[in-house]
């Protein structure tokens, strides 16, 4: 029952690992499936963080948090698209300057605001998202085996987890059902036929970094508000590129960025857990070493496992009109 | 005269400060197919995109049924009823024909119900115009002919009375443009006016009942097509008397230069892409190689050149055997007399952002008389640029200039005068004059034939059936990477293009 026990931690951190990752990785999707590459996902998690963090702690509200996370980030996506879409500039450079302003920012804004070495107070528990108990999940706690899976790994997160996982069937629906998702699909790979087709390529690309923008706020919100109570320096601590990673190695779609997402967070969790500990037949593993891993693990299967990733044919390309 | 569908009044248009369109005066009737005609570069292209609302034109009036419209984005001209079928497919490639189809014109926020009425409107135009296409299928799965009836279908999923058809048959085999020929028939009958810009006279002949002329930005005439000849056309578009058929003297064969035995070539995704090809060139002889574009012949003549590996089979060069499937090396063969002009003069010929004496030398830059020791000899290069320039004509007489400036023609004489000039025994040509306009035409075709009479083995390859009649002595035909026929330059279009659709009437008589 212990190693039962083990198990269902392990997994139970794995979800809670991997809701930021999903956030920002579908996020990432919307933006990449219109043609606006976007590696400044981890700048506008880390500034929605901070905005966060800072707004919930000064009105005493997490919901205000997410507010400020959410704004702060489309205003930063949009800044991202001014750049890239408007004026047709290098999207990955713009993607960098807005991780750099972002690094830099938070820091000193935090500094200048309140004082703790760059850190935003310490939140409160009526000002964060906090665990929510599913109905009879303390009821079935003592049944074996499927009361412990329902009561530890299903409920007990907070409403943030629940909201991410349910964005992805969203995403999906958007994707797939909606004009909008198919006007968003198309421009990604060819904007040539959206504009003939008498839609603004501009408009419609700006929606999608909209989308994008506000996501990342989530992703913001969730480590700051809700995994943990206030903003660190560097919170992010690259999770907007291992989104990144996974959003290509779930050949941008969205049910397949959720196993991705997953995986990086279980390996997350195993990295934590196994911290000092002697591996069987392997002795003890440097903790740098598994924190590697989801690279190394990203490396080796776009190499060789997963097939190519083609991403959307319009990616990374200012739209301009052919002369 | 029957009312106008079309009417344009005085359009201007410049792009800085080059006018690409000069007080246009054009008048379509409805119910008619209408030829544009023009060189490259003439401004047909401008006008209809004006037409379009791609841009909107600096003075001039738009009138449609005869009502004075203002066109200032696509959309204004589709709810004017116009249509569009690019030249180069506006479709999504991995998109269903369906999702193409309802793209922009989805009728709700929720695909579904839009998605059932297309379906059913499919079904009404298929059975209206016998446009027969699988709704479900992927476009990117289907052949171009069935890519480019999609685009039809999404102009008249509009509504479009009007439809604007750009250079359509550049991708299609002869027997696919006669029959979009036969469905442009069809839509005229049911009152749909078509406008067909075009650079090829003979399809102008064939399908319009009027044809406008325009030369250098301007609407230099406009003919019924049964009162005018090809002959005039030609001047028309050109502005001076334009010799269309090569002539040239019976073929003297003598040696074998190239010779290729059970060639296979496979693509990154392991299509045999070349099948067991075998064909001879000797010396003093053009042998073209016909076929639509896509059917072996770029990777044919890739693997010849040493630009790809092939799988196997053998090719000698001059009698020496050529390191096929490792090693393959593009310089070595050129220093061994073999040279190669590429079918995609932008992707593989010239590097657009360098100078004209750049290119002029790309791929010879190791000739002792480039070098200076280590250094490039850059006055030996430019007096040989220059003398390059003055031989082929080409314009401006500038080999300073960047060669992204250059028209395509000359681009093309750029990338001719590189490989022709330095005497090579093997000529490998792919599509001589893809974009490149008449009178350059006549010149490149000039230059092809001396290269012959000089005793050069020419391979020449080209999706253009005529200029593959008219240069050869001997035609390859292609399909699906295989030779399959061998014939005359004076075999019938109707034999080379059924041979080019696979169909082989000698075998089906037998």
């Amino acid at each position: 029952m212990d190693f039962f026990n083990a198990i269902i931690l392990l997994l139970d951190s794995t979800i809670r690992l991997s809701v930021p990752l999903l956030f920002a990785c579908l996020a990432g999707l919307y933006s990449e499936r219109a043609g606006v590459f976007d590696i400044g996902l981890e700048g506008k998690m880390l500034a929605g963080a901070f905005a966060g963090a800072a707004a919930a702690a000064v009105y005493d509200s997490a919901w205000i948090g997410m507010l400020a996370a959410v704004s702060i980030s489309i205003f930063f996506a949009l800044v991202h698209g001014f750049a890239s879409i408007t004026h047709r500039g290098n999207q990955i450079v713009s993607g960098v300057a807005i991780n750099f302003v972002a690094a830099g920012s938070t820091v000193i804004l935090g500094q200048a605001w309140f004082r703790q070495g760059g850190r935003t107070p310490s939140l409160g528990t009526e000002e964060r998202f906090n665990a929510l108990n599913l109905p009879g999940a303390e009821a079935l706690r003592d049944v074996p085996i499927i009361g412990q899976l329902y009561s530890e790994l299903l409920s007990g997160h907070s409403l943030m987890v629940y909201l991410a996982f349910l964005m992805v069937p969203i995403t999906w629906w958007a994707l797939y059902r909606t004009r909008f998702g198919l006007r968003l699909r198309a421009v990604g790979e060819n904007p040539g036929a959206v504009d003939t087709a008498g839609i603004s390529v501009t408009w419609l690309r700006y929606r999608a970094v909209i989308c994008c923008g506000a996501l990342c706020g989530l992703a913001g919100t969730y480590l700051s508000v809700a995994q943990n109570a206030g903003f660190v320096k560097d919170m992010t601590a690259g999770k907007g590129f291992i989104a990144l990673a996974a959003l290509i190695f779930a050949k941008w779609r969205p049910v397949n960025a959720m196993l991705a997402c997953l995986l990086f967070g279980f390996l997350d969790a195993a990295a934590i857990r196994l911290q000092g500990q002697p591996l069987p037949f392997i002795g003890k593993v440097p903790v740098q070493f598994m924190q590697a891993l989801p690279y190394v693990l990203t490396v080796i299967l776009l190499a060789g496992f997963i097939g190519k990733a083609i991403p959307p044919k319009a990616g990374g390309v200012p739209y301009v009109k052919e002369r | 005269m029957a009312d106008s569908a079309i009417t344009l009044t005085g359009i201007n248009k410049s792009f800085g400060a080059v006018r690409a369109n000069r007080d246009i005066h054009l008048d379509v009737a409805k119910g008619t197919i209408h030829g544009i005609i023009g060189e490259n570069g003439a401004g047909k292209s401008t006008l209809m995109s004006i037409l379009y609302g791609f841009y909107q034109a600096d003075s001039g009036e738009i009138n449609i049924d005869g009502k004075p419209t203002t066109i200032h984005t696509p959309n204004d001209a589709i709810a004017a009823g116009i249509g569009m079928v690019h030249q180069h497919f506006m479709l999504v490639e991995n998109f269903s024909v369906l999702e193409n189809i309802i793209l922009g014109a989805e009728g709700a926020a929720l695909l579904a119900g839009g998605v059932a009425k297309a379906r059913a409107e499919l079904e009404r135009l298929e059975r209206e115009y016998g446009l027969e296409v699988d709704p479900d299928a992927i476009i990117e799965e289907l052949p171009v002919g069935l890519q480019q009836r999609v685009e039809i279908l999404k102009a008249l999923f509009r509504g479009a009375e009007i439809l604007i058809l750009d250079e359509p048959t550049g991708v299609l085999t002869p027997a696919e443009a006669d029959h979009l020929f036969r469905i442009l028939q069809q839509l005229k009958e049911q009152g749909k006016t078509i406008i067909l810009i075009t650079h090829k006279l003979r399809e102008i002949m064939a399908v319009t009942d009027d044809v406008s002329v325009m030369r250098q930005g301007q609407m230099v005439a406009t003919r019924k097509t049964s009162e005018t000849t090809v002959e005039e056309l030609a001047e028309l578009m050109v502005g001076r008397r334009v010799l269309l058929r090569v002539e040239k003297d019976p073929p003297n064969p003598g040696e074998f230069k190239l010779s290729v035995k059970g060639l296979t070539v496979r693509d990154s995704r392991g299509v045999v892409m070349v099948d067991d090809v075998s064909l001879d060139v000797r010396a003093g002889e053009i042998v073209g190689i016909a076929g639509v574009a896509g059917n072996g012949q770029s990777e044919l003549i890739e693997a010849i050149a040493g630009i790809s590996a092939a799988e196997s089979g053998q090719i000698m060069l001059e009698g020496k055997p050529i390191n096929l499937t490792d090693g393959a090396d593009a310089a070595e063969l050129r220093g061994r007399g073999l040279a190669h002009v590429p079918e995609d003069r932008h992707h593989m010929g010239l590097v657009l952002p360098f100078e004209e004496n750049e290119n002029a030398i790309l791929g010879y830059q190791d000739d002792p008389k480039y070098l200076n020791g280590p250094f490039l000899n850059i006055d030996a290069i430019r007096a040989d640029a220059d003398a390059r320039i003055k031989e082929f004509d080409i314009r401006p007489a500038d080999s300073r200039l960047k060669t992204a400036n250059f028209s395509g023609g000359n681009q093309q004489k750029i990338v001719l005068g590189r490989e022709m000039g330095r005497d090579p025994s093997v000529l490998i040509v792919g599509q001589p004059t893809r974009g490149v306009d008449v009178g350059a035409i006549e010149f490149i075709h000039k230059r092809i034939i001396e290269m012959r009479d000089a005793g050069k083995a020419v391979l020449l390859v080209s999706v253009e059936l005529d200029e593959i009649r008219s240069l050869s002595d001997r035609i390859l035909v292609m399909f699906a990477g295989k030779i399959v026929g061998e014939r005359d330059p004076e075999a019938s279009e109707g034999e080379l293009g059924l041979l080019m659709a696979g169909i082989d009437d000698q075998e089906a008589a037998a």
